[in-house]
């Protein structure tokens, strides 16, 4: 086909095509769903945790002071680096340090 | 003295120098500017620099009188399937008629100081190959249709399908996004462009090269230089296209929201993923065969965790050399003679019009999908849904940080960015399959 093409008919493509698109893709997300919903039902469930372990399992930590956000876990790195990296998060975020919670910071390692 | 003065009127006059001053030799000029002014743009403003300054530089060469690295009349000898005379380059067909002419009728219209012809009934690669220049043996590729396809398989190699997975919701956004192709098909078909030439230039609201430059080949090759360097120059300008549409088209509140975290995604559904993708669009559509395969290839090369050097290859040193291949090779089509005309700056409209409505189309599904999902959605990502990966996903990224700081979208636009790059495979295979010979 190339030949000069009226609108009307153009039109038609047009709508067409744009409908094509989605039924594809529709199609598509159907099957994604699946093969997700297949998987997540092959997923091991962990294990129950034996009476004896729950019984060893350590006594939680004391709740935190008044004020503070809870425990911050620092892997490989110093305080004063971690200080530096929240005060730097928060004045990028453009929120209060006291509003933000760090849960943790650990150096990555180049390999 | 005299034998002096004979060589050099001689070498004035056979140098490329001359070729200004010749007939129609002011576009040539015309053409080098644009070809410094493409270099400027990918070297100072860095305007997708990898591919423009390959363009550019193939622009550059390609309109150098008396180079001869690139032979215009050949190729189009060889789209029309017609007889070309190598000693006079050119062809034995009538474009306007559209009909192949006789050896006598083109005899007949040869002028009187032309070379003795040397005509070769039917152009192949092994021809172009033996009488081409090094452009034209490069270009055998785009031609074949090789270089798109080898670079999906490296973006494939280089995209994370995760996001997509773990929210297949923003698959709608990649299909939302190809409205602009649609609506440019349709402004084409309406400034007198025929159905192939409409349906080429308008994949190139897909933002996605590789997709513009496979499609145009096999519709419209005559106008592979203006399209691929619409396509790429408007993916370069998506950061200054796509804001004012977003801001348009969204209030402060919904460029605020804050999406979920996203699941994770395991192992083993992302190396599913590429071969349930690749068979099922394929069988849909079987005319995407060739790009979608290769993506999902690429894709699977990355996923599966075995064949990391192939990964590697795909990602870096085959991506880089098609790259320079495909760049210099198409930027070598911009033959001023072909170039400088009204159809060239047509494209250049419509595909800016494609653009910015493939970003309508993204941002008000996305706001569709905002409203039924209770405000969970941020429909910014839906602008994302125009491939041009991952420029558009940083544009989303920026804007919805404008509206809230804390605002993280890249990862959620990833998804409709990359949702894009399979949507704009489909619209280009449908176009391909109505259009196609």
């Amino acid at each position: 086909m190339n030949l000069k093409m009226n609108l009307g008919d153009a039109a038609i493509d047009a709508v067409m095509g744009y409908a094509i698109v989605f039924l594809g893709i529709a199609l598509l997300v159907l099957v994604v769903v699946l093969m997700g919903r297949v998987m997540s039902r092959k997923k091991p469930t962990p294990a129950p945790v034996p009476a004896a372990e729950q019984q060893a399992a350590p006594v939680p930590a004391a709740p935190a002071a008044p004020g503070t956000a809870g425990d911050l876990k620092l892997y490989d790195t110093p305080d004063r680096d971690a200080a530096m990296i929240m005060a730097i998060v928060a004045d990028e975020l453009k929120i209060p340090l006291n509003e933000l919670r760090f849960i943790s910071i650990r150096e990555v390692k180049k390999s | 003295m005299n034998n002096i003065l004979e060589t050099l009127k001689k070498l004035w006059m056979e140098s490329g120098f001359m070729g200004f001053f010749e007939n129609g030799g002011w576009k040539s000029l015309v053409m080098i500017i644009v070809a410094l002014v493409l270099l400027y743009l990918g070297i100072k403003k860095k305007f997708e620099p990898l591919l423009l300054v390959g363009i550019a530089f193939g622009t550059l060469l390609t309109n150098l009188p008396g180079a001869g690295l690139y032979h215009m009349a050949m190729w189009d000898a060889y789209v029309y399937e017609c007889p070309y005379d190598a000693a006079n380059e050119a062809i034995l067909y009538n474009v306007e008629e559209e009909r192949v002419l006789s050896v006598e009728e083109y005899m007949a219209s040869l002028p009187e100081d032309a070379q003795e012809p040397e005509i070769i009934e039917k152009l192949s690669f092994t021809d172009i190959a033996h009488i081409g220049g090094l452009l034209d043996i490069l270009y055998i590729g785009v031609k074949a249709g090789i270089y798109p396809c080898l670079i999906f398989i490296g973006v494939g190699a280089m995209t994370d399908f995760g996001p997509l997975i773990a929210n297949p919701k923003s698959f709608f956004l990649g299909a939302a996004a190809q409205f602009g192709v649609f609506f440019a098909f349709l402004g084409a078909v309406l400034l007198g462009f025929n159905g192939n030439q409409a349906a080429a230039i308008g994949i190139i609201g897909g933002a996605d090269g590789p997709t513009a430059i496979l499609t145009c080949m096999l519709l419209a090759p005559a106008l592979l230089g203006p399209i691929a360097i619409a396509a790429y120059s408007y993916m370069a300008l998506i950061p200054m296209i796509q804001p004012p549409i977003m801001r348009a088209l969204t209030t402060e509140k919904e460029r605020s929201v804050k999406m979920e975290q996203l699941r994770e995604v395991s192992k083993t559904e992302k190396i599913v993923f590429p071969i349930l993708v690749a068979g099922f669009i394929i069988l849909l559509l079987p005319s995407t065969a060739p790009l979608i395969g290769c993506l999902m290839f690429g894709n699977l090369l990355r996923e599966t965790g075995v064949t990391e050097r192939l990964s590697d290859v795909a990602q870096n040193a085959l991506m880089n050399i098609v790259t320079l291949f495909l760049g210099i090779s198409v930027g070598a089509t911009t033959v001023a003679a072909r170039f400088l005309t009204l159809n060239t700056l047509k494209i250049v409209l419509l595909g800016l019009i494609a653009f910015c409505f493939s970003t309508v189309g993204g941002l008000l599904v996305g706001k569709l999908m905002y409203k039924l999902s209770g405000g969970k959605i941020n429909p910014l990502i839906g602008a994302a849904g125009v491939s041009a990966v991952p420029m558009a996903a940083r544009v989303a990224q920026v804007e919805g940080q404008k509206a809230n700081p804390s605002n993280f979208l890249l990862m959620h636009a990833m998804g409709p960015n990359v949702a894009g790059v399979i949507g704009s495979a489909i619209a280009a295979g449908f176009l391909i399959k109505v259009f196609g010979a």
